[in-house]
């Protein structure tokens, strides 16, 4: 028996037994790891996030006209002006339209480009990557080529040159809320530049279903399309639909960039976030009744989400299995 | 072992390497046009903001001017006017904000503080100064900004337009509606007045007898002759002669020097372009009556200096702002008639400057003259803001006029408590 198969059989972990060469410090410690790759991070997070949110929290029950360090405390003053603001509340209302329509037409339409993409058998990559691409473009850009080059109110804007073709009269898109086209600029707008992502989330879902599932109910009788549809692809797709619609649904709140810069000072169109820029942030400098606004838009995020998750039983599947 | 062990790359020389570019980075901010590199002359640094005029050679004569100081190391930030409030708003609160900054007068940014008192740098040459302008930058005697052009807005026309369709030059806003309504044809519409009708909401208010405050500083803008305008304006937006969604503002000339409409509502800084691309085939007139018992107005909107009172530098920017604004004359003069037209405010500069003494020029001094109004230094961004919401509820959603106005007071008078108690 060679010395080398005696020392393994006497020490059957020599690599951790015996330290050839001893860490120095602080630099073998998982702990000081953790915090060194970590920490830095941490910080950030501390300083450019968690901070503002107190210190907004802190500004919601002053007097904040013009300054970020108030002195006069006004208790829950702001927060019921907020709420018995007609704007404010209307907003939630504009919202709730604009996540009505948002959520289950991307949801839609994502989910039936990754099926359409996952189908392909040639030129795949080229397809995902077509959809993904506008995903890469910011909403300012895509809200100002939508405004001043698709619709456009006057004759040379491309909607209202194709509609000169059929002898229709131009249209303000933007400009004149009745009949309301601006949602159809602004939702076409959203759908173009985010159903590439929640497509490439899908196609990584249906990627992962298994084709034995498919293999057994199609022996069991199923016949392809929607029936195999319906019952094995939908279903294995619920934790991804949800955590999509979740998403969808935060991201709505979230809306600011293509309103704003579409609906530029307008009354009507006004998401939450424009409507407390306009009304208690920007040129008005109201600082502590945006931050009530914002406080109270957070708490609404948060139990709609909670909601959310509980009714769809995000989270459960495993558990559950 | 990784890839990474077999390079030269240490962890330790990694971190080296991390450190040294940090250093760099810093060093390379130290010399970016930030305001607050090694200045020249004295040391001071002095940064200030602009908001994006459109006439070209204005950012490089602003910034000529201040190359021209030698007792400052003046930057300019030249910022896009759809941001330029919001930025500076924002930028004030923070240690960032600039030392100086052009803005319209308005009373919060006195009260709370902003803006530095400037009465001893303007008080030797006061009276030189247009007195209403003097007046639109007072507060308790003290004067809180330098006036650097004055801006008279009105309707600017083309001539062959209105002689083909036989319509005479507006002085009702009947008229000028019934002239929209015959001036709009296939491709051109009668009138363009911008997409949000900002423009003209002081104007209308001003046509119809009112006011936006008063002298005691109370709503002066409820009356029925504004509730009538409002009615008007609302049959204007939805006779379908009125240019809505052109491409550009209605304080860019565009739309009038490109055919989109036959009048726009526009600034008499156009005037240069407007000449450069029609000849003599235009006009200027003001937004006329509103009601019988109103007058024809025309908004003297401007820009002004201020100096921000809790800059690191006031003393350094106040003695920048004399010396520019106040001493260089000729720099004003520039400013004022180089590229756009604006009318100077001093008064001495204003009667010899040749290019606003004939035409259409001598004609919009006469406007601002005759029928101007200028800033009310108590109205402020947040009443402005009420009186959009106003136009934007009714004009473009068909809210009644009296429940909208109805809102806007409730906005206003509790801005007017916070301000005046």
């Amino acid at each position: 028996m060679s010395t080398t198969t005696t020392r393994d059989l006497a020490h059957p972990a020599p690599a951790k037994a015996s330290p050839a060469k001893p860490r120095r410090g602080l630099r073998g410690s998982p702990t000081f790891n953790f915090w060194l790759f970590t920490g830095p991070f941490l910080i950030g997070l501390a300083i450019f996030v968690y901070a503002p949110i107190l210190w907004s929290i802190w500004l919601s029950f002053f007097e904040a006209r013009f300054t970020v360090t108030p002195d006069k405390f006004i208790g829950f003053e702001n927060y019921t002006y907020m709420l018995t603001n007609d704007d404010f509340v209307g907003s939630l209302v504009t919202f709730t339209v604009f996540a009505a329509f948002i959520v289950p037409t991307t949801w839609a339409l994502s989910l039936s480009l990754a099926l359409l993409v996952n189908r392909l058998r040639f030129m795949r990559a080229f397809f995902r990557s077509v959809f993904f691409l506008p995903t890469a473009c910011s909403y300012v850009a895509a809200a100002l080529i939508w405004k001043m080059s698709i619709f456009s109110g006057v004759r040379f804007g491309l909607m209202n040159t194709v509609l000169a073709w059929f002898g229709i009269d131009n249209i303000a898109w933007l400009v004149d809320p009745n009949p309301p086209w601006y949602w159809l600029v602004i939702v076409t707008a959203r759908l173009w530049l985010q159903s590439g992502f929640y497509m490439i989330l899908f196609l990584a879902a249906l990627q992962n279903i298994p084709g034995e599932l498919y293999e057994a109910a199609a022996i069991d009788g199923a016949k392809p399309g929607w029936q195999t549809f319906r019952h094995i692809t939908l279903p294995q797709l619920r934790a991804t639909s949800t955590a999509v619609i979740l998403l969808l649904l935060i991201a709505a709140y979230q809306a600011f960039d293509e309103f704003f810069n579409l609906l530029s000072k307008t009354t009507w169109g006004r998401p939450p976030l424009v409507e407390l820029y306009y009304k208690a942030l920007g040129e008005s400098q109201d600082y502590g009744a945006g931050s009530a606004g914002a406080v109270i838009l957070t708490v609404l995020i948060c139990a709609v989400t909670l909601l959310q998750g509980k009714f769809m039983g995000f989270g459960r599947g495993d558990e559950s299995k | 072992m990784s890839a990474l062990s077999n390079s030269n790359w240490s962890r330790r020389s990694l971190f080296r390497a991390a450190a040294g570019m940090a250093a760099a980075g810093s060093l390379a901010a130290c010399g970016g046009n930030n305001g607050r590199s090694g200045g020249a002359g004295s040391g001071v640094d002095l940064t200030q903001y602009f908001h994006a005029y459109g006439e070209p050679g204005t950012e490089q004569a602003i910034k000529k001017y201040a190359k021209a100081y030698d007792k400052a190391n003046v930057t300019t930030q030249w910022i896009t006017s759809a941001d330029f409030e919001s930025k500076l708003f924002a930028t004030l609160l923070t240690k960032n904000a600039p030392d100086l900054f052009e803005f319209h007068p308005q009373i919060q940014m006195i009260k709370s503080g902003q803006v530095a008192d400037l009465t001893d740098i303007i008080d030797p040459v006061k009276s030189d100064f247009n007195p209403a302008d003097i007046k639109s930058h007072t507060v308790d005697g003290k004067i809180y900004g330098v006036r650097m052009i004055d801006d008279p807005q009105f309707f600017f026309y083309r001539k062959s337009m209105l002689e083909k369709a036989k319509v005479q030059v507006p002085t009702t806003l009947d008229e000028l509606m019934e002239a929209a309504a015959k001036l709009t044809t296939g491709k051109v519409k009668g009138l363009y007045m911008g997409d949000d009708l900002h423009s003209v909401i002081n104007p209308m208010i001003w046509s119809a007898g009112a006011d936006t405050l008063n002298e005691k500083n109370e709503i002066a803008y409820h009356t029925p002759g504004v509730i009538e305008g409002i009615k008007k304006m609302r049959k204007l937006f939805t006779s379908g002669h009125l240019l809505l969604g052109a491409p550009t503002a209605s304080w860019d000339p565009s739309s009038l020097n490109q055919g989109l409409c036959a009048i726009q509502f526009c600034g008499m800084w156009a005037m240069p372009g407007i000449q450069k691309a029609l000849g003599d085939d235009w006009g200027v007139f003001p937004f006329p009556k509103t009601v019988d018992s109103g007058k024809q107005s025309v908004y003297n909107g401007g820009w002004s200096m201020f100096v921000n009172a809790k800059g690191k530098n006031v003393d350094a920017a106040k003695e920048y702002v004399k010396w520019l604004w106040i001493d260089q004359k000729q720099y004003q003069e520039d400013w004022a008639t180089s590229y756009g037209f604006h009318i100077p405010p001093r008064t001495s500069i204003a009667q010899s400057a040749t290019k606003l003494k004939s035409g259409n020029a001598a004609e919009g001094v006469r406007l601002f003259n005759e029928f101007g109004h200028f800033d009310n230094i108590g109205w402020t961004q947040a009443m402005i803001t009420s009186l959009e919401d106003v136009f934007a509820n009714s004009v473009r959603k068909d809210m009644d006029p009296e429940a909208a106005l109805d809102k806007a007071d409730a906005a206003v008078n509790r801005e007017l408590k916070k301000l005046f108690g």
